[in-house]
């Protein structure tokens, strides 16, 4: 298929991703308004208002409810959508959980922002960070065109009859929610077409029929027991082997994608940049990514070898991706916009650390803990880390492996 | 509807459970009668939820399912909410055509612990966001499925694992939170009380609630003899006497226009029906306490305190005597 | 845990159940049994409507009711309810 003819929107990221749920055929919308994702309920209001959604939209009393009434929306055959950020993240916790382990297909955008208290509505990942093990898929985007790409990818990569897992795609808040950005947009039947309609895997029901997995009066189906300690393991690891398929099904939907629109966002779970013959590189997640670009092309351009790891999929984690990406690499900075307390650096850090173990070759590896409550990370800053890393390479030796950057010391 | 509905007992009996055997509540549930009796009243396609408890415990013990109908259970709080995203996917599923063009109605049962305490945010939004759904609240009074805690549903003077009667506590201190009052607060369309041993009154308040337009809330009473340490054979009598003492009164409220069930009514049109709160209480363990002359006072104050909230009441039914 | 439940493959997912609590016979529980009195019952199915366990069956072909002891748990309400007193509690043992 050839790539469609686009529209360029001046779209803030909240915006990119209300026009993403727009055209992507959504039955249900439960939402609940927090800065900075509030703009995209405001957006999808309007739509509805205006009579331009065929959506169900309801205006839930809490966050807490919104998942719920997503989750039960899709257990009953709907495409579902919600969105949030920071403390209505965490309220969702609970549901969270129980989403996933029923297997519903919901798609979320987390504005990412920090957490109480004291109280901050600027953007890091704590929010999203602490959720990493509640078996949602987890997409962090560059930019307000990958939003709005990343959203209508997610409807597809949930809705797979083999994975059925949740997605939540974070975006930076303010730095990407609330900030302009020329967005290519595909046309409305074109994104229709591309999500499709639901379509339900079958499962054996207490009738001992194979039934469609969702809630039909004429296939009844009990969804949500209690499952004491003979089967809950069991369907655990169900939920884990979703996982260890999802790297193939985000990656294929990402393809397909890319036919339609001609974007790419490397292979779909992590993005390389300069990384080939790079002897020092960063890995991070998010918009800051797109400063350290800048920086990347400033230091090659002076004949420095430098790179960047962009984890776009950080759930499941692309293990065999990140060991390919990084192990010829001499020096690795990894930048965490989230702190795990006493646990010596950030979610992001720990876990490339533990990838790279297995490898052949082993990198130093360093962390930075960066840009807490929408701490402004600058250009100087990125060079800095990669001066730190050419310091390391020359003396072989890491004197701090845990840093902050960017704070008053 | 309504009107083709049969009530004769036999009718009802003949009716297959859809709420089936095999599930594991206590010997004596009372819970148990009431979402059998309740089920007996659906008719057409029907989707049930139900917050953590007891109910939902009992019902589905993997991989047994005591329910004929499609159900879903995802945590204790948000059983509206639950009902809430059911109710709104029908809604535009069948609007696109995705599913047949047929009434799907959607019932939510939840305790009291689930209701009156950890649920009643979600029960609240729902019904102002008028949902198309019908909330049971099954109220045994207490926490009974984690062990019979203190619950906001929980009356005076009972004593329970975390309001027990101790040398100076006399069990519970406060009355029982009015949650259908509140709910009727709401401008909910349809609210009731009701009570399993009147199971004509429950099946048709359960109907009811099934057919009007948006969300209807149905309070019923439901004895636990595990919890109110009363005898396993007791439940429904127990269920007869809260009415007929005027501790579990019997009424309705149509589009907040109150009105008393026939059997309540019959306690307000001759007073002299009306039974002293000490044969209700001395049946259960969960008084024994009061029995005492230490705390015999507070059967003086549940009984003052049941007749000041009857004879509000009735006027709010406009049936205040004098 | 037996060798006979099923791995973790075997399984539907999402905790979709996948047996009828009807196969769960809950009987055993009880120790006093209900015995009726074929002659005082009049049939009123008071005793089917209140029973907590669905285990008392109106067969409308037969006119009659029938105790099904698979799931009675012998709480004894529909003694306790039957208006002329035709069902009598005896310990499940000695029936």
């Amino acid at each position: 298929m050839a790539v469609a003819k686009q529209k360029m929107l001046a779209l803030n990221g909240d915006e990119a991703v209300a026009y993403a749920v727009k055209q992507s055929d959504v039955d249900v919308v439960a939402a609940y308004p927090i800065t900075p994702q509030t703009i995209i309920v405001e957006r999808f209001s309007e739509y509805v208002a205006d009579g331009e959604v065929d959506t169900e939209f309801v205006c839930v009393e809490s966050e807490h409810s919104a998942l719920t009434a997503c989750l039960t929306a899709a257990a009953t055959g709907a495409r579902a959508f919600t969105a949030t950020a920071s403390a209505g993240l965490a309220l969702m916790h609970e549901i969270l959980y129980v989403t996933s382990g029923c297997r519903a297909p919901v798609v979320m955008a987390i504005v990412n922002r920090a957490l109480s208290a004291p109280l901050n509505i600027h953007c890091d990942h704590s929010d999203s960070m602490v959720e990493r093990d509640c078996s949602w898929i987890q997409i962090y985007v560059e930019n307000s065109q990958e939003a709005y790409d990343s959203i209508i990818q997610a409807f597809k990569i949930a809705e797979n009859q083999e994975l059925l897992l949740p997605v939540m795609v974070g975006l930076d808040g303010f730095t990407l929610s609330h900030t302009l950005e020329n967005v290519q947009t595909l046309p409305d039947d074109l994104v229709k077409k591309f999500v499709g309609t639901r379509k339900f895997p079958l499962v054996t029901s207490h009738e001992g029929k194979n039934v469609p997995f969702k809630l039909d009066p004429k296939k009844p189906m009990t969804i949500g027991p209690i499952d004491l300690y003979d089967y809950y393991f069991e369907h655990k690891r169900q939920q884990e082997e979703a996982m260890q398929i999802a790297p193939k099904i985000i990656q294929q939907v990402h393809k397909e994608y890319a036919k339609i629109s001609g974007r790419r966002y490397g292979n779909g779970l992590i993005e390389p940049y300069h990384l080939e013959d790079a002897e020092m590189a960063i890995v991070c997640v998010g918009s800051t990514s797109g400063t350290v670009k800048t920086v990347v092309n400033e230091l090659r351009s002076k004949g420095t070898k430098v790179g960047l790891l962009r984890l776009r999929t950080f759930r499941p984690l692309p293990v065999k991706e990140i060991t390919k990406a990084l192990e010829n690499v001499k020096a690795v900075a990894v930048m965490d916009r989230s702190l795990s307390f006493g646990g010596h650096g950030g979610a992001v850090f720990h876990e490339i650390r533990h990838v790279l173990y297995d490898a052949s070759k082993h990198p130093y590896v360093v962390n930075y803990i960066y840009g807490l409550g929408g701490r402004d990370t600058s250009p100087n800053l990125i060079q800095k880390i990669y001066r730190d890393l050419q310091r390391i390479l020359e003396t072989q030796q890491i004197e701090k492996p845990v840093q902050f950057i960017g704070l008053r010391e | 509807m309504f009107s083709e509905w049969k009530f004769a007992a036999k009718d009802i009996a003949e009716k297959p459970d859809l709420f089936t055997s095999g599930h594991r509540a206590c010997a004596g549930c009372a819970s148990a009668t009431v979402l059998r009796l309740i089920m007996k009243a659906t008719m057409g396609p029907t989707i049930v939820t139900t917050a953590t408890g007891c109910m939902e415990v009992a019902s589905t013990i993997y991989p047994y399912t005591s329910w004929k109908i499609p159900w879903i259970h995802t945590a204790f709080e948000n059983a509206a909410a639950n009902a809430s995203g059911i109710e709104a996917a029908l809604k535009i599923l069948k609007k696109k055509g995705r599913i047949p063009q047929e009434q799907v109605d959607v019932i939510a049962f939840a305790g009291d612990g689930g209701t009156y305490d950890i649920g009643i945010q979600a029960l609240s939004g729902a019904v102002e966001r008028g949902h198309d759904f019908l909330y049971v609240l099954y109220d045994n009074e207490a926490y009974m499925n984690t062990g019979i805690q203190r619950s906001g549903g929980t009356p005076l003077g009972a004593s329970t694992t975390t309001s027990p009667a101790g040398t100076v506590m006399p069990g519970k201190l406060e009355p029982k939170k009015p949650i259908t009052e509140i709910i009727v607060a709401h401008n909910i369309p349809y609210a009731a009380t009701a009570s399993p041993y009147y199971w004509r009154d429950l099946i048709a308040k359960a109907r009811k609630g099934i057919e009007v337009n948006g969300p209807a809330f149905l309070h019923v009473f439901a004895p636990c003899p595990r919890g109110w340490r009363s005898d396993i054979s007791k439940s429904i009598e127990l269920s007869c006497l809260a009415v007929e003492t005027c501790v579990f009164p019997l009424w309705e409220a149509i589009n907040g226009e109150y009105q008393l069930s026939a059997p309540s009514k019959a306690i307000a049109l001759k007073p002299e029906r009306k039974k002293p709160v000490r044969e209700y209480l001395q049946m259960q363990g969960r008084f024994r306490h009061l029995f005492t002359p230490k705390f015999e006072k507070v059967i003086d104050e549940i009984q003052r305190i049941t007749d000041e909230r009857w004879q509000r009441l009735l006027k709010k039914c406009s049936m205040a005597l004098n | 845990m037996t060798t006979q439940e099923k791995v973790w493959k075997e399984i539907p997912m999402a905790g979709v159940c996948w047996k009828p609590s009807t196969q769960y016979l809950t009987g055993d529980w009880k120790t006093y049994k209900p015995i009726r009195d074929l002659e005082k019952c009049t049939r009123c199915v008071l005793c089917v409507l209140f029973c907590p366990d669905g285990a008392i069956h109106w067969k409308p072909e037969k006119e009659d009711i029938e105790f099904d002891f698979n799931f009675c748990k012998g709480c004894g309400i529909c003694a306790n309810e039957c208006p002329v007193d035709a069902i009598e509690m005896k310990l499940a043992e000695e029936t």
